[in-house]
């Protein structure tokens, strides 16, 4: 992913990842989140990046830079991430932790939770969501407007 | 190593992987792509204690990331495809006198 240069090839490589990702996570026993992963992130997300990625249809000159200045020290700061996590997983994975081991929760009782605990969170996924549907919106009323703005004077142009 | 540390392991390459890509891409479409991947090492990680813990919080709180994931993009994908369109590039050191 890190080394494509063409954007459709990262998006494939992305959506291998995901779909592998959520091949874990049913080998893990928790099957409606990988259904989700693959219905939410592979069909709603991907599909859409996908399609931008082919609206725009804008090639790179070939000679155009793949990596930014920050090369050797992003990849020199990634590998110490990697390892302090690595190192703290490996050092502290015997560390207490309460009720392990236990059976895997349900569907149903993940649901329940879900909506009796957690409902506060739920109500507001649903503000979110209208605050980005109106926040969209507002992006695109943004663009019409310089598009007008930009035929105007175009328009001034030719007559004038 | 056991399974646990094994997909802890594999949550955090994720993320970091995500982040290396964020810092050194230029393509600003590849850097919404790799942010995309650290919330996916995200989500690993919290799958995987949640199952530990046999706990449903973990899997609500996936939940959650999937909804803020897609109201990212929805958001993030049409101000790219303006300033793409403005600028006739993807790469993100043309888009520099955006600075505040």
């Amino acid at each position: 992913m890190l080394v494509m240069r063409e954007p459709m090839r990262v998006a494939l490589a992305l959506i291998t990842t995901m779909i592998m990702l959520g091949g874990i996570y049913g080998l893990l026993g928790v099957h409606f989140i990988a259904a989700f992963q693959i219905l939410i992130y592979v069909g709603a997300v991907m599909v859409f990046m996908v399609y931008v990625i082919m609206l725009l249809e804008l090639r790179e000159a070939s000679g155009s830079q793949r990596y930014s200045r920050l090369l050797v020290p992003g990849v020199g700061a990634c590998a110490l991430l990697v390892g302090a996590l690595g190192v703290s997983v490996s050092t502290r994975a015997d560390a207490f932790v309460p009720n392990a081991g236990a059976p895997a929760f349900s569907l149903s009782q993940f649901s329940s939770e879900f909506l009796s605990r957690y409902w506060l969170e739920f109500e507001l996924t649903s503000v979110l969501l209208v605050a980005a549907i109106v926040a969209a919106l507002a992006v695109i009323k943004v663009s019409r407007r310089a598009q007008g703005i930009a035929q105007t004077i175009a328009q001034d142009k030719t007559l004038g | 190593m056991d399974k646990i540390s094994l997909l802890l392991w594999l949550s955090g390459a994720l993320f970091s992987l995500g982040l290396l890509g964020v810092i050194v891409r230029r393509n600003a479409l590849v850097m919404l792509m790799c942010m995309e991947l650290m919330l996916n090492g995200v989500n690993l990680s919290l799958v995987t204690f949640s199952h530990q813990r046999g706990d449903a919080a973990g899997a609500v709180l996936v939940f959650l990331v999937f909804v803020v994931a897609t109201a990212e993009i929805a958001l993030a994908i049409p101000i790219v495809l303006l300033l793409v369109r403005h600028k006739r590039s993807m790469d993100i050191a043309r888009f520099s006198d955006l600075k505040g």
